[in-house]
């Protein structure tokens, strides 16, 4: 079985978020960036699937070079190898279409995507990639075991679950539950020495349409300071949220 | 040129936020001079949608379509938007919108923006509003095509009324076997409880709780607001409570009307998942507690002390307004 990972390169979930030259753009200033964390989830889950079924496990990125140190960790986490498509992301779709050409030419039997990624949360990449490829398409995907060439998959819904099957090839959105946050994987030292000399590929990218664009960013308006209430005021906390939030 | 919403229904009856798009549809109608047609699935009175200014409703009925299936129903949205020639395709944001949302853009050469939080900026260029960076800032997005799909952030308009008389009208797109082929094996559904997505108001605990024996005080206070539970990550990491209630950058996104957070210190990423919400009330026997900075009212005290009086406070409230 031949597994793809997508992997977002997005600041640490701790990241301060401010923006620069006239707020176009995010300030990248003192930031840690990390594999987004719903990707995380599904590169432990490969190399789950390598460890018991024998998989292969490539992970690919769409960006610039300094996006190699995420790379690198993931090889060093355990994917056999890595692909960089050599572009700065611009939005959803013009990743989505970078990506399904390294699947065309790899003929992956499972891509695991992340559901959405933390800095621009488009939650598009996944099911656009699935579209360009004609392949079946799990979201929100909380489980997945593969037998043979069917997947049996769980997708959390609002207010539940759903089980699902679907055959190979298949793409997800995935997220926790794919692995338990405490059996993620963190590259140990053979692992880091290893994925020095695992092969790292840059591509080109091809011709993809902009369809969208961030034009601007703006930080939400400073917050008023909380009001408090005595423990024991607690008619005056239910007045308020009756009386001036108007919420109960 | 018309503009379509998907109205998405359970079991038979529409979802309030299918209302609330609906709402947010009349308007950007009126600003583009154009109509607003929604198509629905297996819905039963469609007339409630004209409530809210829908002009025409493209009904469809299949028993095929009882449980959600993306590709399905991204088909169906497609050829509904075809047939109406429509420009702006809107969706909630739901997870079974959200599922569907990429497979509609890709199937009409769409830009597509999501997390969407107000009426568009600008109709030429066509600009919105989003939230990004896991709701820590906003996002101006311009799309660039000539059809676009948008996805509106729950509870980020509201619902506003304005009568019309809805033309109803039987619609059967067709559906190929290429479009079940991800098939729904089993739901499980958590029954007789308010979910996450569909309150208005969530109540959610935290390690200040200091057990899951604890959580009926939670459930109790719940129970009389009208309340889903939540909790934070330790909690669902502890095993107190399921995944599926963890609230947060990886877990649930919260946008509620009022979010209640018991015993919660209030970690980033756990304030980047409720940062959508409208009213937040914190209990915390901790006065330096991060979550008290972002909080609009706060009580510094003990919750296992706190949220049996609160509750029972409540309880005489709601019956000398009922």
């Amino acid at each position: 079985m031949k597994i793809l990972v997508c992997i977002s390169h997005v600041p640490d979930t701790t990241s301060k978020i401010n923006f620069v030259n006239g707020d176009t753009e995010f300030d990248t200033n003192g930031v840690q960036y990390v594999i987004n964390p719903n990707d995380e989830f599904g590169l432990t889950r490969a190399i789950w699937f390598q460890e018991q079924q024998g998989a292969n496990v490539t992970v690919v990125n769409v960006g610039g070079a300094d996006a190699e140190a995420t790379l690198r960790k993931a090889l060093a986490i355990g994917a056999n190898e890595a692909i960089r498509v050599n572009a700065t992301p611009t939005d959803g779709f013009f990743v989505a279409k970078q990506l399904a050409e390294v699947a065309k030419s790899g003929g992956y039997d499972l891509i695991i995507c992340g559901r959405e990624s933390l800095d621009y949360n488009g939650g598009m990449v996944p099911g656009m990639l699935a579209s360009l490829l004609d392949y079946n398409f799990v979201n929100s995907c909380a489980e997945i075991t593969i037998n043979g060439t069917s997947a049996k998959a769980a997708r959390e819904i609002d207010g539940g679950k759903e089980t699902i099957s679907a055959a190979l090839p298949l793409v997800i959105g995935g997220q926790k539950g794919l692995v338990e946050e405490k059996d993620l994987r963190i590259p140990n030292m053979r692992g880091i020495m290893t994925a020095r000399t695992k092969v790292l590929t840059v591509l080109e990218p091809v011709a993809a349409n902009i369809n969208t664009k961030a034009v601007k960013f703006e930080k939400p308006a400073p917050k008023s300071a909380v009001k408090l209430f005595a423990a024991d005021d607690l008619d005056g906390l239910i007045n308020a949220l009756h009386n001036e939030a108007k919420v109960i | 040129m018309s503009l379509l919403i998907y109205a998405e229904s359970a079991d038979g009856k529409f979802k309030k936020v299918a209302f609330e798009l609906a709402s947010y549809a009349k308007k950007v109608a009126e600003s583009l001079g154009t109509t607003v047609t929604a198509v629905t699935v297996n819905a039963g009175n469609v007339s409630e949608l004209s409530k809210y200014g829908v002009d025409k409703v493209l009904k469809v009925s299949n028993d095929k379509l009882n449980n959600f299936n993306a590709k399905a129903f991204a088909d169906v949205v497609e050829q509904a938007a075809q047939k109406e020639g429509a420009k702006v395709i809107l969706l909630s944001s739901t997870t079974d919108s959200l599922y569907m949302a990429p497979l509609v853009a890709v199937g009409l050469d769409a830009g597509f923006a999501s997390n969407v939080v107000g009426l568009p900026l600008s109709t030429s260029p066509f600009q919105v509003k989003r939230n990004a960076f896991s709701n820590k800032a906003f996002n101006i997005t311009e799309i660039n095509t000539d059809v676009k799909v948008l996805s509106l952030a729950k509870n980020s308009y509201g619902l506003v009324e304005s009568n019309a008389a809805a033309v109803e009208e039987d619609f059967a797109p067709s559906l190929n076997d290429a479009d079940f082929n991800v098939k729904v094996e089993s739901v499980e559904k958590t029954t007789g409880k308010v979910t996450i997505a569909d309150a208005d108001v969530v109540v959610s605990g935290g390690r200040g709780l200091k057990g899951p024996e604890n959580w009926g005080i939670l459930e109790d206070l719940a129970g009389v607001l009208g309340a889903a539970t939540a909790c934070s990550k330790p909690v669902s990491d502890l095993g107190w409570r399921p995944h599926s209630e963890h609230v947060g950058q990886t877990g649930k996104p919260v946008a509620a009307n009022l979010y209640v957070a018991v015993g919660i210190s209030g970690a980033i990423q756990h304030i980047a998942g409720i940062n959508s919400s409208k009213v937040k009330v914190v209990i915390n026997t901790d006065a330096d507690a991060p979550f008290f900075k972002v909080a609009d009212y706060g009580i510094v005290g003990d919750a296992l002390e706190i949220l049996p009086r609160l509750t029972q406070k409540l309880k005489e409230f709601k019956t000398q307004n009922a």
